[in-house]
């Protein structure tokens, strides 16, 4: 347990200092209905590391996430980046939502998905110019994207298209990359490329943090867990807090295939 | 064409036009967010909202109108959302009570009130007067230059055509916005993006369009505006900016071809009236979606 769990209960913080942390969640709490999908949650996402969110389906990865970027309002809590509020700090921080949260029908092309990355650079109406068309290219250049940029996005297959959102996040020049299931659906080149862009960003000092949930990977991938289950579970590196022990409690009685193939 | 053609046919015209496109724009949004069912509602709810306002006023100022219709447009709102909610039924169906229950209400208000002074009427709320609103002052193309004539136009000419000029300018103002918050929410969201504001103002923008449009040219056109036009621009190519553009091609399209046809076409077939500029419209537009689905190049497997 670290000291900075020691002076929270339950979102009250205790002269806590956050700036370190580039992101810090205290006592969230999310739901959609009657029953909460995040219940008080504590989050401490360390600086210049990958974490991996794990936990079971409907554990609430994706919600906590959601949370932490202010795309759902958390019933309690609150959410600092760099110990600021969410809201000052959006700047700094990418986002790769699932890939099938969004129509890719949408009649728009690869290019213009990537500038969309660049939004609070343009803002309402200053105009596109050479500059950033360059920008939208090397980010395409970095996840192997860059012939495909005039495609429609619906011509591309579910590789290329998470590949297309990765460009996205990477025009965002954050420092905090959050991605939502970044490898699920996408053939094995495009999880290989993934993985080295995003661990290039972390040897550039970025944080990343990814929904996941492969188990047989975390070891290889990521840095540090956040097991999840409703509840948080576990926090910590990989090598004290990914272990038999954690897992059993985050997955209860259903050890899924992930845990088969870890052990295998 | 001469001097009658600008007296009888030009303006009914050009408010075609205007009302066309005016619905249209904000139409390629809401086909895209796959609501253009509110459309469909708010061009109905506003019938009731206009007979409460000539209840309550005894005039049919456009004003008075305007606000009966924006509030019958809110109540239709609120109520959709309490069905939803409370009767746990999918917004399709909430939408569909609520805004053929609200015009059925319309109807029946219309007919108990004493209209006779004034032209409202089931006929006008589904088909408007489109051929009536002539330039009488017009003496030829000349009037266009002629200040005196110019103020003779009709109301509802200038009233559509700034309508159509704030949802324009509204739309390239915000297209980034607009454009981000409906491909991808989420992400809009997390840049700090109003999204639910961006979606009421489609709505509200819809609703402007909706309201103008319909004491001109009535609800048929204001219908089948907000969904043919995008549509059929949709199959005809695969960026956001051509699909606008195109949509707003097959709304001229549709309300210029769609006014000759009628006024013309039952005599070059050997009958002696004419039909209605509204119907004949509305039916043009879909005949180009009908065409689209069948021709255009980026139809879907």
């Amino acid at each position: 347990m670290s000291p900075l769990d020691l002076v929270t209960d339950h979102g009250q913080p205790v002269r806590e200092d956050l700036g370190h942390l580039p992101l810090a969640l205290r006592g969230v709490t999310v739901s959609y209905g009657a029953e909460p999908v995040v219940f008080s949650v504590d989050m401490s996402v360390a600086p210049g590391a990958m974490t991996a969110i794990i936990g079971p389906n409907g554990a609430g990865k994706s919600t906590l996430l959601k949370a932490a970027l202010g795309v759902v309002k958390p019933l309690a809590g609150r959410v600092t980046a760099w110990g600021a509020p969410l809201a000052s700090q959006r700047a700094r921080i990418a986002y790769v939502p699932q890939r099938a949260s969004v129509d890719w029908d949408f009649p728009t092309q690869v290019r213009d998905v990537v500038l969309m990355g660049l939004y609070r650079e343009l803002g309402l109406l200053r105009r596109v110019r050479a500059r950033h068309m360059d920008k939208v290219m090397a980010c395409l250049d970095r996840v192997g994207m860059a012939e495909f940029a005039d495609r429609q996005i619906g011509q591309l297959s579910g590789g290329q298209q998470q590949r297309v959102f990765l460009a996205r996040a990477l025009a965002q020049e954050a420092d905090l990359y959050l991605l939502d299931e970044p490898f699920a659906g996408v053939d094995a080149a495009t999880e290989a490329a993934i993985i080295a862009v995003l661990k290039s960003l972390r040897d550039e000092g970025k944080t990343v943090v990814a929904v996941h949930h492969d188990l047989s990977t975390v070891e290889a991938y990521f840095d540090r867990v956040f097991l999840i289950n409703r509840r948080r579970m576990a926090e910590g590196p990989v090598a004290e807090a990914f272990t038999d022990e954690t897992l059993r409690a985050t997955y209860g009685g259903r050890l899924g295939d992930g845990l088969v193939a870890r052990a295998g | 064409m001469g001097a009658e053609f600008v007296t009888l046919s030009l303006t009914p015209i050009l408010i075609g036009c205007f009302a066309a496109m005016a619905c249209a724009l904000p139409g390629n949004f809401l086909l895209l967010r796959r609501q253009s069912l509110i459309g469909d509602a708010i061009s109905h709810v506003v019938l009731p909202g206009i007979v409460v306002a000539f209840l309550v006023t005894g005039t049919i100022a456009a004003l008075p109108m305007m606000a009966g219709a924006a509030g019958a447009a809110l109540v239709s709102v609120l109520l959709i959302e309490a069905i939803r909610r409370f009767g746990k039924v999918e917004s399709g169906a909430a939408m569909g009570v609520v805004f053929t229950a609200m015009f059925a209400g319309g109807v029946l208000l219309l007919e108990q009130t004493d209209t006779s002074g004034v032209h409202i009427d089931v006929e006008h709320a589904l088909y408007g007067n489109l051929e009536s609103l002539i330039w009488l002052d017009a003496t030829g193309w000349g009037s266009l230059l002629d200040p005196l004539a110019l103020a003779g136009l009709p109301p509802e000419a200038l009233r559509m055509a700034a309508t159509f000029a704030v949802v324009a300018v509204l739309t390239w103002l915000f297209w980034r916005p607009l454009k981000l918050a409906t491909f991808d929410e989420g992400f809009a969201r997390a840049l700090g993006l109003p999204t639910d504001l961006i979606g009421l103002g489609i709505v509200v923008m819809a609703a402007l369009a909706a309201v103008a449009a319909f004491d001109a040219v009535g609800s048929i056109i204001v219908i089948a505006m907000f969904i043919c036009p995008p549509a059929a621009a949709r199959l005809m190519t695969n960026r956001l900016e051509a699909q606008i553009g195109w949509s707003m091609l097959f709304a001229l399209l549709s309300a210029i071809l769609g006014y000759v046809l009628a006024g013309y076409g039952p005599l070059w077939l050997g009958a002696t009236a004419s039909v209605s500029a509204a119907g004949m419209i509305a039916t043009v537009s879909g005949v180009i979606l009908g065409l689209a689905a069948l021709f255009a190049p980026h139809r879907r497997a």
